[in-house]
């Protein structure tokens, strides 16, 4: 199933670096104001496993590329960055957050699967290392499905931001893995979902420019190579 | 609905109570535990029950007072005395005997 479009190593890295990485950020924009508690705590964990994952995955292209891993996630240009606009997206409200979160975990899955079976031994080995991490992702996302699906505002919230973002999520994946996918996510939902055209993963939302000057707002005020 | 969880930090302890926290059914409580509980590896295994599970028990009658069924009906303290120096006097026997190095095995 290895369908992957031919690109280099360092690319295909830094695409799945920069969708963990931005996802990450997005995720934790809920700490502190979560739905609840509990989930406040979880959420917020997931966002940094994400993060954790953005890190050795840009450690592993870094050094394909002569640099370090915080170069490439703080000191690129915004229109370098490579990650999905479903990532992108600032959507501060949970049921948009949870269709985001499922359809990403859906997506990721399929990509991981298929970097596992990777020529490249290292490659394929940090694929292993994450899709163990994810499938405690995927179930977290699942069981939400589940309930919002289970009660009739849940489900009618769920399929408003569902439609909203499908075209965002079909970005996520090219070819054969974006067919793989697309076909994951109607099998489990009660209602379907359009045919709609995919959104690249070369458009920049404006929302990415607001966060990387956020996000790289320490490290542009502290002189180079500052240790902590 | 609230869930307990109880924790064990290495294999073969005790199961210890570690906390509670609303889930709405099993599926959160599961992936909830993980996260409040053992995502710093800091237990082995976790047991995660519905509180409504627990059967509680907390009266425990004594109309008639008798004291002679509890423990505190007597002093043991001389008995405690008496038991710790004769511990400590094996064991001393038993550290004196170690000293002595034991016969070459092969």
């Amino acid at each position: 199933m290895n369908s992957v479009p031919q690109r280099s190593k360092a690319e295909l890295l830094l695409e799945l670096a920069d969708d963990e990485l931005i996802l990450g950020w997005r995720d934790s924009e809920w700490t502190g104001i979560a739905p609840f508690l509990e989930e406040d705590v979880a959420f917020s964990s997931i966002a940094q496993n994400e993060i954790g994952h953005a890190r050795a995955l840009y450690e592993l292209a870094a050094r394909d590329l002569g640099t370090d891993a915080d170069a490439l996630a703080f000191d690129r240009r915004p229109d370098e960055y490579r990650c999905a606009p479903l990532v992108q997206l600032r959507r501060l409200e949970w049921a948009r957050t949870i269709a985001r979160h499922w359809l990403y975990e859906t997506a990721d899955a399929v990509r991981i699967e298929a970097l596992r079976s990777s020529e490249d031994a290292e490659v394929a080995g940090l694929a292993g290392k994450i899709g163990r991490e994810e499938t405690y992702h995927r179930l977290h996302a699942e069981m939400w499905i589940e309930r919002l699906l289970a009660a009739p505002e849940g489900r009618a919230r769920l399929e408003e931001a569902l439609l909203e973002l499908w075209p965002y999520a079909l970005g996520v994946l090219e070819g054969g893995l974006r067919e793989a996918f697309a076909g994951l996510v109607r099998e489990r939902l009660p209602f379907s979902l359009p045919e709609v055209v995919a959104i690249p993963r070369d458009r920049h939302e404006t929302e990415l420019g607001e966060l990387l000057e956020e996000m790289t707002i320490v490290r542009r005020s502290a002189p180079a190579g500052a240790q902590w | 609905m609230i869930y307990e969880v109880f924790r064990q930090e290495r294999k073969g302890q005790p199961f210890v109570h570690g906390g509670s926290f609303h889930a709405p059914d099993q599926a959160f409580a599961d992936a909830y535990a993980r996260e409040f509980y053992a995502r710093r590896q800091e237990s082995v295994a976790l047991w995660v029950v519905a509180r409504e599970q627990i059967l509680e028990i907390d009266e425990f009658p004594d109309e008639f007072d008798l004291k002679y069924r509890r423990v505190d009906g007597y002093s043991i303290k001389a008995r405690l005395k008496e038991a710790r120096e004769r511990v400590g006097s094996t064991e001393r026997a038993r550290a004196e005997a170690a000293a002595v190095p034991p016969p070459e095995r092969e």
